[in-house]
């Protein structure tokens, strides 16, 4: 679950990391009035310039014109009013874009230079480690691919934290300047126990900026949380904005389905994560395109399935459907009963092609072969593969 | 010979008054498996399919010299569990519970480094060893006793990828899997290593997705340690950048874990990559042949 920087900054706050004063809004007149407020809090004179961010959970939005300056109350709320209720488009959010429902009001500082940092699970240490860059302000993995040498790692040992001494060796490295050695310190103690404290699977700063007067400032704020942990935080579990969540991904994560959209025309239903992904794959390699990965979890009952083609039929592109199960534990006669109540309870008229494998295999496909249904019953996995991209063409 | 578990794998199951931990324990029964207890804080004295019911591991295998034990606990609990096990001197731990945080698997691997206890998962389907021992969810008859090894991060896939390997005349010595979270007791390479001294494993088949660096690192080990012929599928091709794809671990994050790496490596360390998941029994068919 992703928080808006607005939420992240708030709780970076908590965490000791300084960030400039911002006031959210989602009308355009709280707007305005958002404008005078900043501008009394930092005595700004006739000129006052602040920022106004469109909040949405995605990358690139500088780029994308989703960070847009205000000199007067007037053009703050018309700057608002150009954002909220529109969808923004960045390189990240695919062409549909996210809708605005909140702008950050912020203060401008001046620049004097850009860091990048972030702390993350390293996988193959198993445990946090802090990503570095002085290319702040920059996509890190444009960074990544271009200078990988200009990012700095440090391991954090889950069992004592970051140490003040690692804390020396990144400021170090980063080549900032000795006097600021100890608030980069304390930011980086903060985001360390900020990410342990909330369970964080992402914290960033980027850009964690050296201001003109010398200061340090988070000027953007990222945090991605464990889904698996949020039974621990429910304070910021609510924090949740579902407008920003695909809608059939958080329809099916409502009822414990495991659904992506994808780009093509057939549609998959598939017990498990890994056959769902080999599904997909041997569609494709098939010459066709799926439209959708689809886990329906491991107690694929009636109901379940029914769920599954619900979310499936929402997507209008869909034009055949490969259904690919393997009984385990689930019988693939439960399985072919659950496709025919839910076939005839939603009136399914998209071909599809069902592949059963498993724990009574037999009496499934017996089921099946009576159901005067559109449905082709297949046991090879590449021949069904093969056979849906037919019907879908 | 086997991996992990075999005739002397004494089992014990923690949650089994669950839904889940009752129904499985009842499972592993049916192949034949020896579970000699469970383990219910608070349900000491009741008994389950016929298995005693004790408060605490410690209890449990001081009682029935339980040696492996195969968790079933909701999330939350996990980590405790895992911890008692470990407390109690289990010497091999398989975690079936999914949904467990990030940080606690963290924090198990941060306790138990340089220990030697062994632990498999979680959110994965268990080990089995055919005819011999069932540690865990998968459906047993669908495994055939025989000289491939079989590791991987997924439940469905594993099932149908072993299916077409016994259907291909092709048994397996023991098949692992390791699970789908980004932070796994047990890696790749931890299991080759077990594979590449098993006298009775002759070739490897290991099934990969998408997601973090395992394979990667497998394909290394490969490269300087297994002399077996080794085979592999990786799911997930199709998967676009950021998205997680069911598993929590299966997901291309920072332009790093895709599945066109993950092959390259493999093929480069001399692995068999098979390209269609309908493909890797008859791919392990065309190019093994076991002894006689």
């Amino acid at each position: 679950m992703k928080l808006h920087e607005y939420q992240a900054k708030r709780l970076f706050a908590r965490f000791n990391i300084p960030v400039p004063f911002g006031i959210p809004v989602s009308r355009p007149e709280q707007a305005a009035a958002a404008y005078a407020q900043l501008k009394r809090r930092s005595r700004g004179g006739a000129k006052f310039t602040c920022n106004v961010k469109a909040q949405v959970h995605a990358g690139g939005r500088g780029k994308a014109g989703g960070v847009r300056a205000a000199s007067s109350a007037r053009e703050a709320k018309a700057q608002a009013a150009a954002l909220l209720g529109t969808r923004l488009r960045t390189h990240q959010t695919g062409p549909e874009g996210l809708p605005v429902t909140r702008v950050l009001l912020e203060q401008r500082v001046e620049i004097a230079r850009e860091i990048y940092l972030s702390i993350t699970i390293d996988r193959a240490l198993n445990r946090p480690v802090v990503l570095a860059s002085a290319e702040g302000g920059m996509d890190i993995e444009t960074v990544a691919t271009e200078h990988p040498q200009a990012i700095v790692r440090e391991p954090v040992d889950p069992c004592v934290g970051l140490q003040p001494f690692q804390a020396r060796r990144l400021h170090e490295a980063l080549r900032l300047p000795g006097n600021s050695a100890r608030p980069f310190g304390q930011i980086l103690a903060g985001l360390s126990r900020c990410f342990t404290d909330v369970d964080a699977s992402l914290v960033e700063i980027n850009p964690l900026v050296e201001t003109s007067a010398g200061e340090l400032l988070a000027l953007d704020a990222k945090v991605a949380l464990d889904d698996n942990a949020l039974f621990r935080h429910p304070d910021l579990a609510k924090l949740r904005d579902k407008g920003q969540e695909h809608p059939l991904e958080y329809r099916a994560a409502q009822v414990g389905i495991s659904y992506v959209g994808l780009d093509g025309n057939i549609g998959c239903l598939v017990n498990g994560a890994g056959l769902a992904m080999a599904t997909n794959d041997i569609i494709k390699l098939s010459g066709g395109e799926p439209a959708n990965f689809l886990d329906v979890g491991g107690g694929a009952n009636v109901e379940q399935v029914t769920n599954a083609f619900k979310i499936l039929l929402a997507d209008r592109r869909v034009k055949a459907i490969l259904v690919n199960i393997f009984g385990g534990i689930m019988r693939c006669d439960w399985v072919a009963q659950g496709l025919l109540n839910a076939t005839k309870a939603l009136s399914v008229k998209v071909p599809m092609v069902v592949r059963l494998q498993g724990t009574n295999v037999k009496e499934g496909r017996a089921l099946l072969a009576n159901a005067a249904l559109p449905i082709a019953a297949v046991e090879d996995l590449a021949d069904a593969a093969k056979r849906v991209v037919a019907l879908a063409q | 010979m086997s991996i992990l578990v075999g005739k002397d794998t004494r089992v014990l199951v923690q949650g089994i008054t669950g839904q889940a931990g009752a129904f499985h324990t009842e499972k592993m029964l049916e192949y034949r498996t020896k579970v000699v207890a469970g383990v219910t804080p608070g349900k000491a004295g009741t008994a389950v399919h016929g298995v005693p019911v004790f408060n605490s591991v410690a209890g449990a295998v001081k009682q029935t010299g339980a040696n492996a034990s195969v968790i079933f606990v909701p999330a939350p609990f996990a980590l405790d569990a895992v911890l008692e096990a470990v407390d109690a001197g289990v010497g091999l731990i398989v975690v079936i519970t999914e949904g467990l945080p990030t940080w606690d698997m963290v924090r198990v691997k941060r306790a138990l480094q340089d220990h030697p206890v062994r632990i498999v998962g979680p959110n994965c389907p268990g080990v089995i060893t055919p005819d011999v021992c069932k540690l865990g969810i998968m459906p047993g008859y669908i495994h055939r006793r025989g000289p491939i090894g079989v590791v991987s991060r997924s439940g469905t896939l594993t099932y149908d990828s072993v299916y077409q390997l016994t259907e291909a005349g092709l048994g397996q010595s023991t098949c692992v899997g390791i699970g789908g979270d980004p932070v796994l007791g047990s890696t790749f390479t931890d299991i080759l290593r077990l594979f590449q001294d098993d006298p009775e494993t002759e070739a490897i088949v290991l099934i990969g997705e998408i997601g973090g660096t395992g394979e990667e690192e497998a394909a290394a080990f490969i490269k300087a340690h297994v002399t077996k012929p080794v085979f592999a599928f990786i799911a997930g091709q199709m998967a676009p950048k950021e998205k997680r794809m069911g598993h929590a671990g299966a997901i291309v994050a920072g332009g790093r874990g895709t599945a066109a790496e993950k092959k390259a490596a493999l093929k480069a360390a001399g692995v068999t990559v098979v390209d269609s998941p309908a493909a890797i029994g008859s791919a392990v068919k065309a190019a093994f042949r076991p002894r006689a």
